[in-house]
């Protein structure tokens, strides 16, 4: 019931409207329940009336209205309460952050929008966003169909290959890291298709941005520039892009701030030494069928790109 | 009407006899046959894994002259990997010369008869080492595996594999005729106008 990805514990405006729209529709459907299974028992229990009345007298017409009248009326104020909180959800305000997301098989390209195209910056499987301000997603799918779902802070919105992108737009109250998955099977690795939300308040949120639109760290120890080497004569440059080198691959995940991130593989695996050397050496091992393959390095070049892909924080 | 068939509930029985042992053996079988048509792999094959210098470049060799080695491509007729080669010949922007086959910059691939030699490893090594005027090397560049996989592709632009293997589909300008597609349409004549 209460975690990083549940919308049982909302985290924003719009996702506490979904939750109280599920009290409502929770409490309504129990309390029918209860007064369905009551009548059901007490029909079971009742004994048969000498007379029967007829299908036509009064009393049994009275009921039958009855019923018809509190389904339709229960109904009614359900489709009510549904409609009003969608226009809740739906609102646009006038500011909010813009960022495109793209899904692709099987992880999230992540770009921040400015009006100033220079201030624009790209990362991957993971969002930052400011608290209390609204931020409006713009989803496109590169592939096939995905959906965008974050439960502690919206519903979900699929993003439909082909189409221009549908926008939706969420708040986060807390500051803290929301879990978000993708919710519309997608293929193999659909489960590990995953990303991060973290809320923080508009200081931090400044400086985050700040530190992204900068180009990547310049390697400053003997074995990070080796590194940097290693990345650059290896097959990584023609996927994936470091901003400031001369690698600027556009089909794989941005790199340019690599080592801030949690995760690697959107959301599979903690960024961690181990985990990343088993990704570059054997991809295909650690998730199969995924578009990263696995590298063969020359002996002794491991150990410094790993170093070189650390330092990029 | 039999008290049986009055039974109404139990199912259709046969008759004894039915099919023949033989022929139902046979059918099985016919069925288990279609289960390996080809094998996708998720582990590949780890880079240059004795098959390094197996492609020459050249034919000209050092010392007694020894037969050519034949090299077969291992993701030939393979349909998962020429649908990977295709999504790496845009990923690799091999379509910015080559225009999905049709030729651009450079030379067009969808015919079989080629500058460099159209054998698996004469494209394996086209693709490796680059050629003159244009043709990058991406030795070093992509796994030596996704290269085969483009040498699938490659060859499939020339019809030159089985219909079960082939890309079903194309997205892009077309070159050739589809695999799949159907057959053209008789245009429909205007009928002629009343005099």
């Amino acid at each position: 019931m209460r975690g990083i990805q549940s919308a049982l514990e909302p985290a924003g405006a719009q996702a506490e409207q979904i939750a109280r729209l599920w009290d409502v529709f929770l409490i309504t459907a129990t309390v029918v329940w209860l007064l369905v299974m009551l009548f059901t028992i007490a029909a079971l229990l009742r004994r048969r009336p000498e007379i029967v009345p007829n299908a036509t007298s009064p009393r049994v017409r009275n009921a039958v209205v009855a019923a018809t009248g509190l389904t339709v009326l229960t109904l009614f104020a359900l489709l009510t309460a549904s409609i009003f909180t969608t226009r809740g959800i739906a609102s646009v305000p006038d500011r909010a952050i813009q960022i495109a997301v793209t899904g692709k098989q099987w992880w999230w390209h992540v770009e921040y929008d400015d009006r100033d195209k220079s201030k624009r910056f790209t990362t991957a499987n993971e969002l930052t966003i400011p608290v209390g301000v609204p931020v409006t997603v713009h989803l496109r799918s590169a592939d096939v169909i995905h959906s965008f779902w974050v439960p502690s802070l919206h519903g979900k919105r699929d993003m439909i290959p082909g189409k221009p992108p549908s926008t939706f737009t969420f708040q986060a109250d807390k500051p803290g890291v929301y879990r978000g998955q993708c919710a519309e099977f997608c293929g193999y690795q659909h489960a590990n298709m995953a990303f991060w939300v973290t809320a923080l308040p508009w200081p931090e949120y400044a400086r985050w941005v700040e530190a992204s639109r900068q180009p990547s760290r310049i390697p400053s120890t003997h074995t990070q520039r080796k590194g940097q080497e290693v990345f650059m004569n290896s097959p990584c440059p023609l996927c994936h892009t470091i901003q400031g080198t001369p690698a600027n691959g556009k089909t794989g995940p941005d790199l340019t701030h690599f080592a801030s991130r949690r995760s690697i593989a959107a959301g599979t695996f903690p960024n961690r030494r181990g985990f990343l050397a088993g990704w570059i050496l054997d991809a295909q091992h650690m998730k199969p069928g995924s578009q990263m393959p696995s590298i063969t390095l020359d002996q002794g070049d491991l150990e410094p790109l790993i170093a070189y892909l650390e330092s990029l924080k | 009407m039999t008290p049986q068939r009055r039974a109404g509930f139990s199912p259709p029985i046969h008759g004894r006899g039915g099919l023949k042992p033989a022929l139902r053996l046979a059918l099985v079988a016919l069925v288990l046959l279609s289960c390996e048509r080809e094998e996708r792999r998720f582990r590949e094959m780890p880079s240059a894994a004795g098959r390094r210098n197996a492609e020459r470049l050249v034919s000209l060799v050092p010392g007694p002259v020894t037969p050519d080695v034949k090299v077969d491509n291992p993701y030939g007729y393979n349909a998962y990997a020429i649908s990977e080669g295709k999504r790496l010949f845009t990923w690799y922007n091999c379509q910015g010369c080559h225009a999905n086959g049709g030729g651009g910059m450079g030379p067009p691939l969808m015919d079989e008869r080629w500058r460099y030699g159209s054998d698996p490893e004469q494209i394996f090594a086209t693709i490796m080492e680059g050629r003159p005027n244009g043709m990058p090397s991406f030795q070093r560049k992509i796994p030596e595996y996704q290269a085969w996989q483009l040498v699938a592709y490659v060859q499939s632009l020339s019809g030159n594999v089985p219909k079960d293997a082939a890309g079903g589909r194309q997205d892009n300008m077309q070159v050739r005729k589809q695999e799949q597609a159907l057959p053209d349409l008789e245009p429909e004549r205007e009928p002629a106008p009343v005099q």
